[in-house]
This record gives C-alpha cells, structure tokens and sequence, in this order.
C-alpha cells in the first residue's frame, strides 16, 4: 500500500485542516463533513490525519480497542474475565478506519467469523468496522454515494456509541464511540439533512485558483510520487512538530477556560441565527475551546469563536438547503453583527 | 504539424493533413491517427500515472484498431481486462469465493477484475451509463493504488495500479461518463468520424514502449516547466488540479518515448495539446500588448482547426514559454466549445430529452434490482432466493453439526433438511427508487404579466423546492417563452443545481402555453415509465398568445393551451396551478379547470400555503 501524503504538505485549504485538528483533539465535537470540488485532497488530508495522532492505550489484543478505564467492565464481561484477573494494557495507533463504499453489512457491523464456523464449525463473533474504528475515525469517501441501509445503521450506531448485533444466536453489543468523518461533493447527490445534522463540523473546499498555489500542489503531488519516501523525510520535521502540537493541545483541552462572555457571545450568535437546539452552541464552545488548545491558549476568546463558528453552524441553518454557499455567508453574517466586523 | 515530427519516427503511410480539410468539426487535430496513436503509445508506457484515455467512438473499425494498437503495444503479458457495464461489486472489486470455499472448507477470496488489471489497463465498455456509484469506486482504487474490500466475511486490502480506457458511446450533448470518471484521465480523445482509410500503422513498436518505462523514472522536468504548464491550464479555465499533473506526466512520458532526459518544449505542446485543450472551458485570452501585429491573428477568437498553428509556432521563440504552451493548445481547443459549456451548465437542458423517452428509460431504473440486502422478506419486500441460499451455503457445515447434536439430544432421527436456512440469511431484492416523487415545475417567464412577478414566482418555487429536499422529492424545471418550451433540468434530486438553472432563466417574449403544458406533459410521461411519480405545478397567469408551433394569435393560442391542459388532464397527474397575474383572472381559473389542476392565485398565496399546497397535490397523486 502506498505511503500517504503528510498532513503538513498539503496545500492551502486551511478550513479542512483546522477542522481535522479541532476534531483530533477534541473527538467529542462530533464528525466533521467536507464538501467539496473533486481532486482537492479531501481524502488526502483524512489519511494524512492518522499519521499525527498521538496513540493510545488500549486493553491488550482487544479487537475491539477497549479503553483500559472505560471499556473495562465490557472487555470482563466479553472475554468472562473475574474481577481482579489484571488487564495488560498497549500502545496501539488512533484507528483512521476506511469505510470503502461497495462494503457489506456484515463487515460494517461484524458477523460471525466465516474461518471459524468453517475450520472449526464454531461460532464466534468476528467485530466488523464499527469495532475496528471505536475510539478512531471512520472515513467515508463519496457519503452521498454510501447505501441508505448503511447510511442508517451508522447513524443509529453513531448516536448511540454502542453496536449491536444479533445474529445467529450471538448477541453482541460493544462500543462503537467514532468520529465520522466524511466528503462528498454535493453535485452528485444530496445529503440527507439527518445525516449532515449528525456532523459536527462542516467545511467547504474549492479548488484553489491562484497560480502559485496551484504550482506549489502539483509540485508536491508530483515529488510525493515520484519519490514517496525522500518527500516524507523532507517534512517529517514538520509533521512531527503538528504531532506535537495535538497531543499537547489534548494535554490541555481539559482546562481551557471558557469565560462567561464567551458563552454570551456564542448564545447570542446561535439565536441570530435561529439555530434548532443546542447542538450547535455546543460544538462552536467545543470546537473554539479545541482551537485555543492547538493554538496554546488558556482561555477561549472571541478571535476563536470566529474561526470556527462558520464551520461549526453552516450546516445547522434552518433550512436553506439550496445553496451552501448562501449559509456560509449567513452564518458571517451573523458573526460580523454579533462580534464585530474584523479590525 | 512540426510538433508531431519528432514523435514520428516513421510518418510515411500517413498522409499528413489532407484528410482533415473536409471534416469540418474534426475538432482539435489536423491527423486525428497520428494523435490517437500517440495517446496508445503514451498509456502503454505509463498506464496507471496517466489514469488513461477517454475514448468517445461508437463501434467501429477505428475504434478496434485503436484498442488492438493499445493491445500490441502494451507489453507482454501485460493484463487488459474488459468490465462490463453491469459488474457486480463482487466481481469488480473481489469477495468470497464460494465455490472455493465450500470446496476448502475455509474462506477463500476471490481477486476482483481492478486487482486482476494490476499492472495492465481495464476497458469500460459504455462509460457514458457507469453510474457515480461505481465511478466512485474506481476512484478510490485509482486513487489509493489499491482496492479495498469488506464484503462477506472478507477483509482486504490489496494493491493494484492500473489505467483505465473508458469507452465513451454517447451521441449527444446530454450524455456522457461521470465526471469523476473523466477527470482521473489524462486524454479524452475523440475518434468519431475517423473513416476506415484514416486509420494507419502505430507510430511506435513495443520495444520502444520497454524503453520509454525504462526511460520515464529519469526523466527531469525544470520548475519553469512546470509553472508554464500550469499557468496554461489556468489560461484555458481548466479548474480540476489532476489536469496540470497530468500534463506533467504526459509530458515527461513523451520525453521517455522520445529517449530524452529532459522535457522539452515539444512535449510540454503536446501535453497542452492532447491533455488541457479538450479540457478548456474558455479560449485563453491572450496577454495584452507586445507584439502587436501578432494579437490582431490571435484576437479572433475561436481559432479555426486546422490552421494557423505552423505560422504561429514560427515567432514564438521570443514569447513566454506559457504562451507557447497555450498557443499550441489554442489550435486544439474544440470548436464546439461553447456547446459543450452549455451542454455541461446545465446537461440534458434542451427538450430533446422529452423525445429520448426509450432512451431515457433504459439509463433508468425502473424496478431494476440493484442487488440485495440482508432484511426480512416478510415485509412485502422480495427474497432474493439465490442471494439467501449464498449467504446461507458457508454455514452449513456448522448448523448441521448443531442441529445434528440438538437432535441427538431429544432423540430425534429424522433426517435433517438439506439446507438448513436461518433468518439471518434472508436477502431482499433492493429495487432502484420504487416510487420516487417528481414535481415539475413550468414557469412562464413570458413578457406579459407574468414578467412583473416572475422574481416572485421564482421565490415561490425555491420555498417549494426546500420542500421538496426535506421530502427527498426529485424536482424538474420547464420553463416557456417566446416561441415554445424549454426544458430547463432533468428530473434531478440536486436542488442547488434547480436553483442556479432557475435564477439564471430571463424573461420576456411571448407566451407559448400549449408548448409550456405540453412540455410538461411529456416530462411527467417520461417519469411515470420510469415509475416515478410525476406531478406538476404550473406558475402562469394563463394568458397564451402564442400558439404551439410557435404563431403569434391570441385565440388559436388559447384554444391550443386548453388542448394541452385537457390532454395533461387525461394523463391524470396531479396538478396545481398558480396563478401569477396581479389581479386573480378567470383565465387562468379556467385553464385550471381544463387540466383538473388545484386553483391557487399567487396573490393571496403566501409562500407557506403554497408549499402546503404542493405537498398536498403530491399526495393526491401518491394515493
């Protein structure tokens, strides 16, 4: 399999990135959706992301990335381990899971184990994707392509952090907490409004038009190709340091403060813009408090609220769904009349 | 055609240009052979880099020769793999093997067709119907170099590189391959029109190709180059970035073809040539002053074909390496450009499709299983019988060996059933929008009154369309003025794409209504053979004056526009009619009546109300 590109050598498309960042450090602020033009690193910048998360500790061999602390009545319970029996506990990598579309179901969700039932005539449980991505990211290329029947059952499984499965007899539910990451370009269908609500994040990515970025993008697409391995040594500073800075803003996220004002402020944008419930207020203080970590600031202030506000709300207007492009400037809009227009 | 000479080691048998001079949309090159031979050579020395060739051909001696040519140059033992249209996911990007399995008693894989192509060049037969879905998933396998699988109870990653020759049968504007397809291919050449006595000899022999691979990986390109290249795609309003990488790629492969380390400026001409030009959405402009004797040849905007390219390459030597580039691509920009960007704006705009009904139908999916799904067939859905007993087939090994034991135990020996099947292995047919709601939408935009509140018109149509996404309705639009109908977008589930078609819509002209009516009377025909749901919603303020072949004359006019309404009526779709004169006027009450459409003046219909409304005609016509 092909190396992937670094995180730090793609080009421009600044709003992807940070939601990407934002998102790996704070996996609680809920899937990030990108639109956009085709042959713009949606992708690209999805895998590159797996590369820079910090790894993390999981119970030993479990196949179903059980967190040591809160996973662990599960893990007994599966594997019928007693009380004091101790658990090992591993380093393993952030799980960046593909869901490629063509997928079954019974590999999404986990079914029973073909080999086994084969060579041995058991029956045992063999976890599907859900599984492999529980504390990860689940990537999917091409959403608005996924099958309906997939599309609900990972919106079920999303909401309610568990997967369930009842087959053949076996009964088996384990956590399935993700972050759904997705792209599509929305000339070739359209999102459910269920699923884009489930998104925390949305951003939009164009091709970009300027001919020196466009040189520099296809500079850096040409050498990563023609010589993967001495292109990687040549940012792999760099890639190290953006490594660096997410597991130091995780380290931090925890005790950003985030002021009164602040929450005002952010009440304040959320009403102007007539926002349903309290999902987006939500993520905007989760997404700014995230950026004030990666930017290594203590307190969330407005300059973050912002930034992400745009991306945070864009797809929770009411209603407009004709262009997005028009929510986009609706929600700055709003962030101009209730924070000011920029100095 | 200099450009071309160093490339042809062996040009006799070709005669040159002659054969172009009486093609007059030939399009881009004076010898469409010598091109489409460089583009064979060019694939078969770097497949998978370059993504591969768009083939717009139908059937035909050239199209094989082409095919054959590829096939001859590619080298020994290379794979060529044929997909048929209708490939199952299964055998395009592999899963289990059944038989296999049954027969080892352990799961097998099966490798797909894009794993099997590693190294070689699969050949989509009809492109211009592959649907996004499976261009989708090419993509991703292009993309990554590899194919990933998670189907039945098998989990793989496994790497393949391979190019792609989509064969593009299209005849018009309307059709063609996804564009995701088309834009992870360096070429998309045109062979139609290339006659039996056009078809020469291969410019090249398979051990230049060897050599050219050889060649390639040290081949350098300089940075000058490369910023031209890219330059000269910005020029000609080409937007995607793979164009540029492309034209790098094609650019340093005719260097390896050549036996050259270096790109020079002929391979840089002719990767604008054959890759950027017939990608160009605009004829570059060309910069402003210096040599001015030269801008009033370059001013006159599209270039025709076949000349002007050899005088031109003769002063460029003092031009800016981007300009030379563009120029030698200038001469190859399709004539038809400008259709073409009609055609993409808005594709099937023209009431052409209305006409296409078989056609149109065949593309569709009317009741066309697209394969199955676990589900209970207890729910009016259909079992998929051979799909159950597949999904059942790898467990019997183990229920028998279970059921054997439970039998034992109660001391039953009645033998056991031959194939023991479980509810989970239930598959339902999945069937392609059964029942698909499809609202058109008929606008007059004519100059009569209808003009004064066509924005407000306009207005009202976009809250309905909001409704028409959160109900996943498919919306159309037909617009008519001046002299007949026009329509404006397919049935089509992208609301952003209705909008723009409709913003952009002038008004003015006549009011063609029978045409309008007709119109779409003939859309909702068409949407109800593909079993779609049609209804109809008509803003109009039911004042014709123009008569359906497009006379001017008030009476035949109105007497043509109750025709029409009586034969939509017939049809029974159910319609609503809004009616956009500033005062509620009896005429178009009485259309309304014509066509047993629900009466709605716009006046007093506040946009809520009519969206209630047309919610409320589209569930007359679902009962």
């Amino acid at each position: 399999m092909a190396l992937a590109f670094p995180f730090s050598a793609i080009v421009g498309q600044d709003e992807m990135k940070m939601a990407l960042l934002i998102a790996a450090v704070d996996q609680g602020v809920g899937g990030v959706m990108v639109f956009g033009d085709r042959g713009t690193g949606k992708s690209t910048a999805v895998r590159a992301l797996a590369a820079l998360l910090p790894p993390m500790q999981r119970i030993a061999g479990c196949r179903y990335n059980s967190d040591p602390v809160r996973d662990e009545a599960f893990h007994r319970t599966l594997n019928n381990l007693a009380e004091d029996t101790p658990l090992e506990v591993e380093e393993a990598p952030v799980p960046v899971v593909d869901l490629p579309l063509g997928a079954t179901e019974d590999r999404v969700v986990g079914a029973l184990d073909l080999e086994r039932a084969l060579t041995q005539g058991e029956k045992a449980f063999e976890p599907g994707l859900l599984a492999r991505a529980h504390r990860g990211f689940l990537y999917i290329d091409e959403v608005n392509l996924l099958e309906d029947h997939l599309v609900d059952l990972l919106l079920d499984v999303a909401a309610s952090g568990e997967n369930v499965v009842e087959r053949e007899g076996l009964s088996v539910r384990h956590p399935a907490k993700f972050v759904l990451v997705g792209s599509g370009n929305p000339e070739e269908g359209e999102l459910r409004p269920q699923l884009l609500d489930r998104f925390g994040l949305a951003v939009e990515v164009t091709t970009p038009k300027e001919l020196q970025t466009r040189v520099e993008v296809v500079k850096r697409r040409d050498a990563f190709e023609r010589d993967p391995k001495a292109f990687l040594s040549t940012w792999n500073e760099r890639e190290a340091g953006e490594a660096q800075r997410i597991r130091e803003a995780r380290a931090r996220v925890q005790d950003v403060e985030v002021p009164e004002s602040v929450l005002n402020t952010v009440a304040k944008l959320c009403l102007t813009l007539g926002t349903d419930g309290l999902r987006g207020e939500l993520t905007v203080i989760r997404a700014a408090r995230s950026l004030a970590a990666l930017e290594g600031d203590v307190e969330v202030d407005e300059s973050h609220v912002r930034k992400v506000a745009t991306m945070a709300l864009r797809h929770r207007l009411r209603r407009d769904p004709l262009d997005e492009s028009g929510s986009t400037v609706r929600v700055e809009r709003a962030v101009a009349e209730v924070l000011g227009e920029v100095a | 055609m200099e450009i071309l000479g160093s490339f042809a080691p062996d040009p006799a048998g070709l005669g040159p240009a002659p054969q172009a001079a009486d093609r007059e949309d030939a399009g881009p090159v004076s010898d469409p052979w010598t091109d489409a031979a460089l583009v064979a050579a060019l694939v078969a020395v770097d497949p998978a880099g370059l993504g591969g060739a768009l083939l717009k051909a139908l059937p035909g001696p050239a199209r094989d020769a082409w095919l054959d040519m590829l096939r001859t140059l590619l080298p020994e033992g290379t794979p060529l793999r044929r997909v048929p249209l209708h490939v199952t996911d299964e055998r395009l990007l592999g899963g289990l093997d059944l038989a296999a399995t049954l027969h080892a008693g352990r799961p097998v894989a099966e490798k797909g067709l894009l794993v099997e192509a590693d190294g070689g060049v699969i050949v989509l037969a009809m492109a211009e119907r592959l649907t996004p879905a499976f261009a989708a998933k090419l993509g991703m396998a292009v993309d990554h170099g590899a194919v990933r699988v998670e189907r039945d109870g098998i989990a793989a990653l496994t790497p393949t590189r391979f190019g792609v020759v989509a064969l593009d049968e299209s005849v018009g504007p309307d059709e063609g391959p996804p564009e995701a397809l088309r834009d992870r291919l360096a070429f998309h050449m045109e062979l139609e029109g290339l006659r039996e006595r056009d078809i020469g000899e291969p410019l090249h022999e398979p051990e230049e190709i060897v050599a050219a691979r050889d060649q390639l990986a040290r081949v350098t390109i300089e940075d000058r180059a490369l910023e031209a290249l890219c330059g000269a795609a910005l020029a000609m309003g080409v937007v995607s970035l793979r164009a540029p990488l492309f034209a790098l790629r094609v650019a340093r492969a005719a260097a390896a073809l050549d036996r050259r380390d270096t790109v020079e400026q002929d391979d840089l001409t002719l990767a604008a040539r054959l890759v950027l030009a017939p990608r160009a959405t605009r004829i570059p402009e060309m910069p402003p002053p210096p040599p001015p004797e030269e801008d009033q040849e370059e001013e006159e905007p599209p270039p025709p074909p076949d000349e002007g390219e050899d005088e031109r390459q003769q002063d460029d030597d003092d031009k800016p390496l981007e300009d030379q580039i563009v120029d030698a691509a200038q001469a190859a920009i399709p004539a038809n450009l400008l259709a073409r960007l009609m055609a993409a704006a808005g594709r099937k705009r023209r009431t052409g499709i209305l006409g296409r009904s078989g056609e149109q139908r065949k593309a569709l999916t009317r009741g066309r299983p697209i394969g199955s799904r676990r589900g209970d067939p207890r729910a009016g859905a259909r079992l998929a019988l051979i799909d159950t007993l597949r999904s059942a087939a790898p467990w019997q090994p183990l229920r028998r060996a279970e059921m054997a034991q439970w039998a034992e135990h109660r001391g039953d020996d009645r033998p056991l059933p031959r194939v023991l099947v479980r509810k989970d292995d239930f598959r339902i047919t999945r069937f392609k929008k059964r029942s698909q709601a499809t609202i058109i939408f008929v606008v007059d935009a004519s100059g009569s009154s209808a003009i004064a509140r066509l924005g407000e018109a306009k207005g009202a149509i976009e809250l309905l369309l909001a409704d028409c996404y959160a109900r996943r309705d498919q919306v159309a639009l037909v617009a008519f003025r001046g002299k007949g109908a026009e329509a404006l977008l397919p049935p089509t589930r992208s609301l952003a794409r209705a909008k723009k078609r409709l913003a952009g819509f002038p008004g003015g002209g006549g009011t063609p209504l029978a045409a309008g009516i007709e119109a779409a009377h003939m859309m909702a025909e068409v949407c109800r053979t593909r079993g779609e749901t049609p209804s109809v919603v008509i803003l109009t303020d039911g004042r014709a004056n123009v008569t359906l072949e497009g006379i001017g004359g008030r009476a035949k006019a109105e007497e043509d526009a109750k025709a029409a309404a009586e034969g939509l009526r017939a049809m029974g779709v159910s319609t609503l009619l809004v009616d956009t004169s500033l005062r509620p006027a009896a005429k178009a009450q009485a259309l309304a009546d014509s066509m047993g459409a629900t009466y709605m003046p716009l006046p007093r219909a506040d946009a809520r109300a009519l969206s209630v409304a047309a919610r409320s005609a589209a569930q007359t016509a679902d009962a």
